[in-house]
């Protein structure tokens, strides 16, 4: 009985969180309200990736602004190119250009390619560059400082590249969503709802990946990376399917983000986005199978309150949330509150990423 | 050898049928979307049955803009007590609700979301940079809203539901270019921050100065938040320009003054003209400016009863060491702008006041202002001024009268959009 | 002839900046696994104490000077009170301390806005840095020369006190084998107390270099920091060396690559000759111990 409800317990619990983003939500909420809603999942699927690198990998992914960015650039140059016509060119290019379209925009003007794109560009630029780290045993500090320079140069790029890629104004004034009109509330509700889908569709994967071998797997690398060596396996493949996993996972977060903000830009995607992104996994708990989506949608909701209330303070909120936080409850909010509570047991397997003692050899 | 074990086995199906799943029921939501819309435009909820208007300020409080920003919401605010003072609109007392744009155009299009579905507000006033403009300018136009945007910009843009109460490209790059015409400049260099507006004024600044007969000696981009530019600087030492154009943005600009004096130029080698150096950044360089120039469209040096009274106003209610600055006062202008619009229409309607919009007037700070009905723009005095030991602005050059808003260069046979 | 030497002189001046910058995260770091997000501001704390040293002292020629050594007190104290408040608490959890001093950075740069202001403050040179000296076409400013200058001398004084010093001699120890320096009686907790105010307080000493090329702004310390951590994963733990020779590396080529193509390219391309560096050298360019221990 027993395990049965730890076996199923999460799915139902995933289960409550759909019936609440899917059917009570868009009752209750005002349009402007649900799309805010819609954003918040969209940093609620990239935080499902990072609870799976950094909870359960050990891996600090400080640049999944990159991936959320990768996702949402290939997302709007479909959207522009809709929006443009059949034979048109996104405006911006014959305002800051010369008026001609890259030949690699013009794969985008397919839905099937962008989406394909979406999954596929960031699994291979996160397969290269993990690659690249990974079998060369960069990890801890060094992996995390890696990947935020990643994000600012990332954000740099695009700033520069204003005739390709629209600098620092990013990609913005969409009208179509495959076709359905994205100024019409219906259909603004609906992209909502693809995307809240797809956070569930994603806490569905991660609850199997969790179940399964690798799952154990990934938690055993981060604990004791030389034992898993021994035992035969490649820590660094397990740590390079993760890291793809959640790289696929943020951009998916991104290509929805886009036509729900309605705008993707360098701000949206930088240093400073990516740790946004972190901040909502470290409050609801990093290693949790729902505390990653949780904090995240708390955090956002956090974000657009709070500063509606507090203008000026928000920033000491967020500053405040990182210190608190992992100081205090490293193990996020949530597992904080039902320890209290008595409801949890503490597990082993969600304890925080414990350091290795100074000493060890690789 | 160790055999390696699959990772992932007996959940491998189960895997796929729950992503399967999940995905078919996302799609099949795809299916509760309307394909045949055209695009409702949203009703309006202006509340105009009591004493009080709503206007929203949407200005960046925090974020690295909040530098400029902060400056234009004090003149918004002044503007709209003084208005209460006198009666307030048909009337109505100015209600202003406030918001904080973060310096995120995401968060701008956001907030300008809820001032307009969530607090009914009847215009909105703000936004800085292009990306915050562009972010907004969807939003306002599926709401059918207004925004009042105060601060230059690159032009090539004209939306019905904005009014742009800064200068376009012809109200101020080109007038500088044709006072540097005038002062007999035979070579430029372009400095700018690698960002939307320095790109696209350098691209008009490049055909005109051809047409003109101006060589281009140099052109050099730093990114936004780089103080650094010595090296681009050794450049300009090298080229010896007449005249060093600049449209760093922000706080770079202290970095690139910095490293001119230190590289041995002067006003007296290769001057600078600026579009982004205000009497509020001209003291915050660190070095002694005097002799630059800038090109705007007020300097708090503009002597007119309307400009007098409007320092006086805002030095009493922020402290009388605050300078004004062009930003400042075409916000200023815009929140009187809008008065006189829903005067002239006798309605707060969008469409009421776009109908009456043309030729609509306010005797600014910076001189008479007029709306031009077509693009949005307003007829603006170009002005270009030399900085003086205070800090303040001689003007040196001014145009013919104000010059009508040509916001994508149609009356300039120089000018081709689709060049490089 | 200034296609070389402008990038080569430019280069080796930020590269000397980096090297401040990145003296007291390797430093740190090195010892104690502790990745420090908010060293950026303790540079920023010092270019705020360059700032006000000159409302005081209003003969610029003197304050600079004398903002030297205040800087390095102020920003060693703020380390020293992040250490005890913070960083002591966390030692079992090196990454995680990243992730607070993260909020810590956050905080702080709001607080620096709320007190000075959004708008920077200027700083202004004193006039024996005014001028500059001819180099094959390049007008090679003092200023430069001063910064490289400050840099060398922080590096002797930092070296010689590694060196020579029982404090030096213990906070090598405490690097090489911690445990086995705590058996021999050295007190490990209060080594690295130390060697957090010494590493902060040389990021207040950058501070003021950095004051005289732009002011103070409270985003000033984000400008420096990614390149100075790259400068610590690639000059390698443990040693001074590894980070001097990354230090004026990453500088120069930065210099170069943005003198061929732009500032923006030049950052990419910087990132990217990191990465590639990592692939022949995962440990960096010297290291007393593997990266693996991270």
């Amino acid at each position: 009985m027993k395990s049965a409800v730890r076996t199923f317990g999460p799915l139902v619990a995933i289960a409550v969180l759909a019936v609440l983003l899917l059917v009570v939500a868009p009752s209750v909420l005002s349009p402007f309200r649900l799309n805010n809603l819609g954003k918040y999942c969209c940093w609620a699927i990239a935080a499902v990736g990072i609870g799976l690198a950094w909870g359960r990998g050990g891996m600090l992914v400080m640049g999944q602004g990159v991936f959320f960015g990768i996702g949402g650039y290939a997302m709007a140059m479909h959207l522009k190119l809709e929006a443009a016509g059949p034979e048109g060119i996104p405006d911006f290019m014959l305002l800051y250009g010369d008026g001609t379209m890259p030949g690699w925009w013009e794969p985008f003007r397919s839905g099937a390619f962008t989406l394909f794109a979406i999954v596929a560009l960031p699994a291979v630029a996160a397969a290269i560059l993990g690659w690249a780290i990974f079998k060369r045993k960069v990890k801890g500090a060094y992996f995390a400082i890696l990947t935020q320079a990643m994000a600012v140069v990332f954000a740099t790029l695009l700033i520069a590249t204003i005739q390709e890629t629209g600098g620092f104004n990013g990609l913005n004034q969409f009208t179509f969503f495959f076709g359905y009109n994205l100024y019409d509330p219906v259909n603004k509700r609906m992209v909502y709802s693809i995307t809240a889908g797809l956070l569930i569709a994603c806490l569905v994967v991660v609850w199997q990946l969790y179940r399964s071998r690798f799952g154990e797997l990934l938690v055993a690398t981060r604990d004791a990376e030389e034992r898993v060596r021994f035992l035969g396996h490649d820590p660094a493949n397990v740590k390079l399917a993760a890291f793809v996993i959640a790289a696929v996972m943020a951009s998916i977060g991104g290509a929805m983000f886009a036509p729900i903000a309605g705008i993707i830009s360098p701000s949206d995607v930088d240093a400073t986005a990516s740790i946004f992104l972190i901040a909502g996994v470290a409050l609801g708990g990093r290693a949790l199978l729902l505390g990653p989506a949780l904090g995240a949608l708390a955090v956002g909701y956090g974000r657009s309150t709070l500063s509606e209330q507090f203008p000026d303070q928000w920033t000491y909120f967020l500053g405040a949330l990182f210190i608190v936080v992992i100081l205090m409850f490293p193990a996020g909010l949530i597992s904080a509150a039902g320890r209290a509570a008595g409801l949890l047991r503490p597990r082993r397997r969600v304890r925080p990423t414990a350091a290795r003692p100074a000493g060890a050899t690789s | 050898m160790i055999e390696r074990l699959p990772l992932v086995h007996h959940s491998r199906s189960r895997l796929a049928a729950g992503a399967v799943l999940a995905l078919t029921v996302s799609l099949g939501l795809a299916a509760c979307g309307n394909k045949d819309s055209e695009g409702s435009s949203a009703k309006s909820c202006v509340d105009t049955s009591g004493d009080t208007i709503k206007l929203g300020f949407l200005n960046s409080t925090s974020g690295a803009m909040a530098i400029s920003e902060q400056t234009v919401r004090d003149s918004l605010t002044l503007a709209a007590e003084e208005i209460n003072a006198d009666g307030g609109i048909l009337g109505k007392e100015i209600e202003f609700v406030e918001e904080d744009g973060a310096s995120d155009p995401a968060i701008f299009a956001e907030k300008i979301e809820k001032l307009l579905t969530g607090d009914c507000v009847a215009a909105v006033f703000g936004g800085w940079t292009s990306a915050s403009r562009k972010a907004m300018l969807p939003v306002v136009e599926a709401n059918n809203g207004l925004l009042f945007y105060p601060v230059q910009y690159e032009g090539l843009e004209a939306s019905e539901n904005i009014y742009y109460t800064g200068a376009t490209t012809n109200q101020q790059i080109i007038p500088a270019m044709e006072f540097l015409a005038d002062e007999g400049v035979e070579t430029l260099f372009l400095a700018g921050s690698d960002y939307v507006f320095p790109r696209t004024a350098n691209k008009i600044i490049k055909q005109y100065a051809e047409e003109l007969g101006i060589e281009i000696v140099g052109e050099e981009y730093v990114p936004l938040d780089d103080d650094d530019w010595t090296t681009q600087v050794a450049k300009i030492v090298e080229a010896e320009p007449d005249f060093v154009f600049n449209t760093i943005n922000g706080s770079s600009n202290v970095g690139f003054i910095k490293a001119y004096y230190e590289q041995g130029l002067s006003p007296e080698t290769s001057p600078i003209i600026s579009v982004s150096i205000a009497e509020e950044e001209a003291p915050a360089m660190g070095k002694d400016v005097t002799g630059q120039y800038a090109a705007w469209n007020y300097f708090q040096s503009v002597e007119s009863p309307a400009n007098a009274t409007f320092i006086e106003a805002f030095q009493d209610r922020f402290g009388s060491e605050r300078p004004t600055s062009d930003p400042m006062e075409a916000a200023y202008t815009s929140l009187y702008l809008y008065k006189n619009l829903v005067e002239a229409a006798d309605s707060f309607d969008v469409d009421d006041i776009n109908e009456s919009a043309d030729g609509v007037t306010f005797e600014a700070p910076e001189g008479l202002v007029t709306i031009d009905g077509d693009n949005h723009h307003i007829a603006k005095t170009a002005l270009i001024g030399r900085i003086n030991s205070d800090n303040q602005f001689d003007v040196v050059w001014s145009s013919d009268g104000p010059i009508e808003p040509d916001p994508f260069l149609e009356g300039y046979s120089w000018w081709d959009a689709s060049a490089e | 002839m200034d296609s070389f030497t402008t990038p080569l002189l430019a280069g080796t001046a930020t590269g000397a900046l980096l090297l401040i910058a990145a003296l007291g995260l390797a430093l740190t770091f090195g010892q104690m696994g502790v990745i420090n997000m908010a060293h950026g501001e303790f540079l920023m704390a010092g270019a705020y104490t360059a700032f006000l040293t000159q409302q005081v002292i209003s003969n610029t020629d003197i304050s600079i000077l004398v903002a030297i050594p205040v800087a390095f007190v102020v920003a060693g104290l703020l380390g020293l009170l992040l250490e005890m408040t913070v960083i002591s608490w966390m030692y079992r959890r090196p990454l995680d301390t990243l992730l607070v001093t993260v909020g810590v950075s956050l905080v702080l740069q709001q607080l620096a806005k709320d007190i000075f202001g959004a708008q920077g403050d200027p700083v202004e040179s004193p006039g024996w840095l005014d001028g500059n000296v001819d180099v094959f076409g390049y007008n090679w400013p003092y200023r430069q020369m001063f910064t490289i200058v400050l840099a060398l001398v922080s590096l002797c004084v930092l070296a010689a006190l590694l060196k020579y010093s029982s404090f030096g001699r213990q906070i090598r120890a405490t690097v090489q084998n911690r445990d086995l320096a705590e058996t021999v009686g050295v007190r490990t907790r209060v080594v690295d107390r130390l060697t957090f105010f010494l590493g902060s307080g040389l990021a207040g000493v950058g501070g003021v270099a950095v004051s005289l090329i732009s002011g103070t702004n409270p985003r000033l310390g984000t400008t420096y920091i990614i390149s100075a951590f790259l400068v610590v994963v690639a000059g390698g733990l443990g040693q001074l060396k590894g980070t001097v020779i990354a230090a004026f590396a990453v500088g120069i080529a930065t210099a170069f690559f943005a003198d061929w193509t732009s500032a923006s390219m030049a950052q990419v391309a910087t990132f990217a000759l990191v990465v590639v560096f990592l692939q022949l050298r995962p440990q960096g360019l010297f290291t007393v111990r593997s990266r693996g221990l991270a």
